[in-house]
């Protein structure tokens, strides 16, 4: 897996100077966080240089920062034929939740963004059809953000006294 | 079965109503008549979301039977059902098809919330989750447990079944049932 960090970092590197702000291996997992403003250029870069070969979208979602400043964007790279798989995430203020889609590359994109959107409100631009996709559709908060309660918040029978909220 | 087993066993046929009898005749009520005949032939629709359906998978099968109080064909179509059985969590997503469901059934129509889930929200405290169905349709009888045992949902049929009994046959037209309909926004 070293080999495999290093190998993808120094083509990053090559490619996009200062893209990379940092590369680490996590549990045995390559995970690279790239500046948002490359995080499309690099994605395309991986699934299409023809050694690294990460054709599939495993998966892509979204997290909030625990300073609540920050969102992020994380995708799931895999290259089948010779199994290597990669961790990609960027950063992004939470102000401005913006980033290029995916779905150019990825049309499996498309349902996986909707749902980043539908629980963090993250803008995917150049998408098809950016609605929500899980939650009901009058819903006015994006329900993973850590500003808005868990709770469902028209309940009046449960209170601090009984149920510790 | 054995007659000794049928001797020790209290099998009793629905009683008749009230009424005025002698030698080839019987009055009585309609109401009661009808009402016995609908208590004893209640054609539930199970709409059943999860653990609490399984339980009452458990109710429909062999071993419990709800056979036994006339209830041998569900009916999957609502315009044919009188017994809604809400059984399980409802999504918010899940409310307004929930409540075309039960819009769709015919008159006269009795709501039976089966568990925690349906009839408070349960453990689910959350944005997604409708807290209690009775948030958006009306409900009859509500049946507590987590999920609760299938003896507990037969005497929740029970209670319906009570309920359609005792009532007036001309339920839908009295004022205070239209208020309660109204007041969820059903015509």
């Amino acid at each position: 897996m070293e080999d495999l960090l290093n190998k993808i970092s120094l083509k990053l590197n090559a490619k996009f100077s200062n893209a990379i702000i940092s590369s680490e291996l996590l549990y045995d997992f390559p995970v690279f966080t790239i500046n948002s403003a490359n995080i499309h250029d690099v994605i395309r870069f991986l699934k299409e240089d023809d050694e690294l070969n990460f054709h599939f979208l495993t998966d892509l979602t979204g997290a909030q920062t625990a300073d609540e400043k920050q969102l992020s964007v994380i995708y799931h790279l895999h290259n089948m034929p010779k199994n290597w798989r990669v961790r990609v995430k960027t950063y992004f203020d939470i102000n401005t939740p913006e980033i290029p889609t995916a779905t150019d590359l990825w049309p499996g994109a498309n349902w996986m963004e909707r749902e980043t959107y539908d629980f963090y409100g993250v803008r995917f631009i150049g998408h098809p059809n950016l609605k929500r996709i899980l939650n009901v559709d009058e819903m006015d908060i994006f329900p993973l953000r850590k500003e808005y309660p868990l709770e469902d918040q028209t309940r009046e029978d449960k209170d601090d006294k009984m149920f510790g909220r | 079965m054995p007659k000794e087993i049928i001797k020790q066993t209290k099998l009793e046929i629905a009683k008749q109503p009230e009424g005025l009898e002698g030698p080839g005749f019987f009055a009585t009520k309609i109401d009661g008549v009808i009402g016995m005949a609908r208590a004893n032939s209640l054609w539930p629709l199970p709409f059943a979301t999860s653990c609490c359906g399984i339980e009452f998978m458990a109710t429909m099968g062999s071993h419990y039977d709800l056979a036994r109080f006339g209830m041998e064909r569900l009916s999957f179509s609502p315009r044919q059902a009188d017994l809604l059985m809400v059984m399980g969590t409802i999504a918010k997503k899940m409310g307004p098809i929930l409540r075309q469901v039960y819009e769709q059934m015919a008159e006269p129509r009795w709501v039976l919330s089966v568990g925690a889930c349906a009839s408070s929200g349960g453990i689910f405290d959350t944005y997604s989750v409708l807290q209690g169905i009775d948030r958006i349709i009306p409900v009859d009888v509500y049946v507590p447990g987590c999920p609760p045992r299938p003896e507990q949902i037969i005497e929740g049929i029970l209670k319906i079944q009570e309920l359609a009994k005792n009532e007036s046959g001309r339920r839908r037209n009295n004022p205070e049932y239209k208020k309660l309909l109204n007041s969820y926004g059903i015509e």
